[in-house]
């Protein structure tokens, strides 16, 4: 039993990195009907800013950390302006084009940047390492200082994300542009800029989940790799859907860690992509997404 | 200029819309056949590696370029020939049966992927090839007794009637030939019932639908025949390369292959050849002048993915018709000289059609 417990905390830990991603995914797909595949090639850029910011410029963890995620806050809305916004309009295929080969190319340019390169880097968080026992040393739940880390500040993220779309006049506008941008428009929202912003938020929760995973995964060209998880968390949570990112991300997760224990080796890497086949058979809607049909 | 007056019908699906086509295209027959005599080894052997991609790309356009189905898992049918061809001449099939074989179980496995396709559309498809990519890589590193799993697994020398095809030429002939089958194989089946049926899903499956064209089957036809047309890619990638191990056959190789198709010009069988072709000179391209570049960026792993994906990011903004569209660009220039308006080619900008319905 406890072993199960200890399994599903872990799992929880990383559904939450799986979580951001998706929700990274969700805000885009919401506001512009289009799929970031660059997703997790921005978590990657995210995890080496922060530690340029830490090593290079020797700040402590947690200013790096803020600074990381306005530095790809920044990035995001480049993105969007100089490369996504005069594709608007275009077929959705064209922007995934877009966006996956931002993401090839993400991948080779972080490894001609000196410094950066194709090495394998450790961020050097304070919490490192430690652990916390729940329940007796030795004997109880024992849950790693940086998994903590990542669930508590999933949560903080994402209660400020809730309280950013339901009381804050630029967070009720988005709602609205991904709602009908026709209507946004012309209710005198500026659906553009509001376009650029989504992208910025996005890129900045990964760039949040990208530090946060960091210590788990180290930092290196290819951590981008596991945005390709956060697919079926978005897709187990129907695609358009926030709280169902966060619920898809979670679900991934703990499966994920339980098939890794129980069920023979090398599972664990597909586990999630059966999930989501089953899911798409069983119900393409996803658990929380709503029933859409395609207009004539 | 020249004008096509069409009598019949038989006229307007013709292969050669004219006599300069047959032309052309007989020269560049001649030239492929001259080729080994003219070339070094090495540009021969990228040649039959244009060959190989591009029959593996045809597949893919059939799907994504005219049937409109987007594949992230198109690497997966390749491996699937590729293990099936390698398995096969191991038992000593001879190539005559073990090529279709190959075709074959890529095929049925195309069905298989092609299933979900049935009940989902755009995002969704591209996410379940995606995942139905990496469970079958998975799958060939656990089946270690037929694949070899990470080890990898040598390919046996390609002999067909006696006759030995390990050497370059002979297998470049192979490969010529059998890619000009694909190409024809594609174009025929493009201006039969089945290919128009194919475009018609692509442009709007609902009236296709109402048009009669029974989506189910059709979208199962198309998964079928790219998947078979990958697999006789991977059959002969497999002789090519001789060495098999499941990382070829990842992810990037199926991005690669959507680049390529992309790149070439989505919706037209020249692109399926311009693409690959494309795709290997930049890369040999590159490969010349690493020494010419100072070392900081010769040397860099990373030169090709970022030159790769500027240029894909470019066409798609710049030129989204691709290779092809560019060449039908400036040979209308050419035959409306000096007649050409900016504005013939220009994308219709619309406001974004939203496909949800609330």
């Amino acid at each position: 039993m406890l072993q199960f417990l200890q399994l599903v905390v872990s799992g929880a830990a990383i559904g939450c990195i799986y979580a951001l991603i998706a929700l990274g995914f969700v805000l885009i797909y919401k506001a512009t009907e289009t799929v970031n595949f660059a997703q997790g090639d921005l978590m990657m850029v995210g995890g080496f800013v922060g530690l340029s910011f830490m090593s290079l410029l020797g700040l402590p963890f947690w200013i790096a950390f803020m600074l990381a995620i306005v530095a790809m806050a920044g990035l995001g809305m480049a993105t969007e302006r100089i490369v996504l916004r005069p594709l608007l309009g275009q077929p959705a295929f064209t922007v995934v084009m877009v966006t996956i080969g931002l993401g090839y190319l993400a991948r080779g340019l972080v490894t001609m940047i000196p410094y950066w390169g194709t090495e394998t880097h450790t961020l050097p968080v304070p919490y490192k390492d430690e652990v916390i026992w729940l329940g007796g040393e030795g004997t109880g739940l024992v849950i790693s200082v940086e998994h903590l880390v990542i669930i508590v500040v999933t949560v903080l993220l994402v209660t400020s994300l809730y309280a950013f779309f339901r009381f804050t006049r630029l967070g009720i506008a988005m709602q609205a542009t991904s709602q009908n941008q026709l209507a946004a428009f012309y209710m005198g929202i500026p659906v553009r800029r509001i376009n650029m912003m989504i992208w910025g938020l996005s890129a900045a929760i990964c760039g949040a989940a990208g530090l946060l995973l960091a210590p788990i995964t180290f930092v290196h060209a290819n951590m981008g790799f596991v945005g390709l998880k956060a697919f079926p968390a978005a897709v187990v949570g129907g695609f358009g859907s926030i709280p169902g990112a966060l619920v898809g991300g979670l679900i991934i997760g703990i499966v994920e860690s339980l098939a890794g224990f129980y069920l023979p080796e090398g599972i664990k890497d597909i586990a999630a992509y059966i999930v989501v086949l089953l899911m798409l058979v069983l119900k393409p809607n996803g658990l929380f997404g709503d029933n859409t049909t395609k207009k004539v | 200029m020249r004008f096509l007056f069409k009598t019949s019908y038989a006229q307007d699906i013709a292969l050669f819309r004219h006599s300069g086509q047959r032309f052309w295209y007989g020269a560049l027959a001649l030239a492929l056949c001259a080729a080994p005599w003219l070339l070094p080894d090495y540009f021969l052997s990228q040649l039959t590696f244009i060959g190989i991609y591009s029959i593996a790309c045809l597949g893919l356009m059939l799907l994504a370029g005219f049937t409109g189905q987007v594949s992230l898992g198109h690497a997966a049918f390749l491996a699937m020939g590729a293990y099936t061809e390698a398995w096969l001449q191991s038992k000593g099939w001879p190539f005559a049966l073990s090529l279709p074989a190959a075709a074959l179980v890529a095929g049925v496995s195309g069905v298989v992927v092609g299933l979900p396709a049935l009940r989902v559309k755009g995002m969704y498809l591209a996410i379940a090839t995606l995942a139905f990519g990496f469970i079958l890589e998975e799958g060939v590193v656990r089946a270690e007794g037929i694949t070899g799993g990470n080890t990898g697994l040598t390919v046996a020398a390609l002999r067909i009637f006696g006759i030995d095809f390990d050497n370059g030429r002979n297998f470049y002939y192979l490969v010529v030939a059998i890619a000009s089958l694909c190409v024809i194989g594609v174009l025929n089946l493009l201006r039969s019932p089945t290919g128009r049926a194919f475009v018609a899903i692509r442009d709007s499956e609902v009236s296709a639908q109402s048009m009669g064209i029974h989506l189910a089957r059709y979208k199962t036809i198309a998964f079928a025949l790219s998947a078979a047309l990958a697999g006789i890619a991977g059959a002969l990638y497999a002789h090519k390369i001789r060495f098999l191990s499941p990382e070829q056959f990842g992810f990037l190789q199926s991005v690669e292959l959507l680049m390529m198709v992309v790149i070439g010009g989505l919706g037209s069988v020249h692109g399926a050849i311009f693409g690959p072709a494309f795709w290997i000179v930049v890369q040999q391209m590159i490969v010349l002048a690493k020494d010419y570049l100072p070392p900081v960026i010769g040397q860099q792993t990373g030169l090709q993915p970022t030159i790769f994906g500027l240029i894909l990011v470019g066409f798609v903004m710049f030129e989204p018709m691709g290779l092809y569209g560019r060449w039908l660009k400036v040979r209308i220039f050419f035959e409306l000289f000096p007649f050409y308006r900016k504005g013939m080619f220009k994308r219709q900008k619309s406001y974004m059609k939203s496909e949800r319905v609330r």
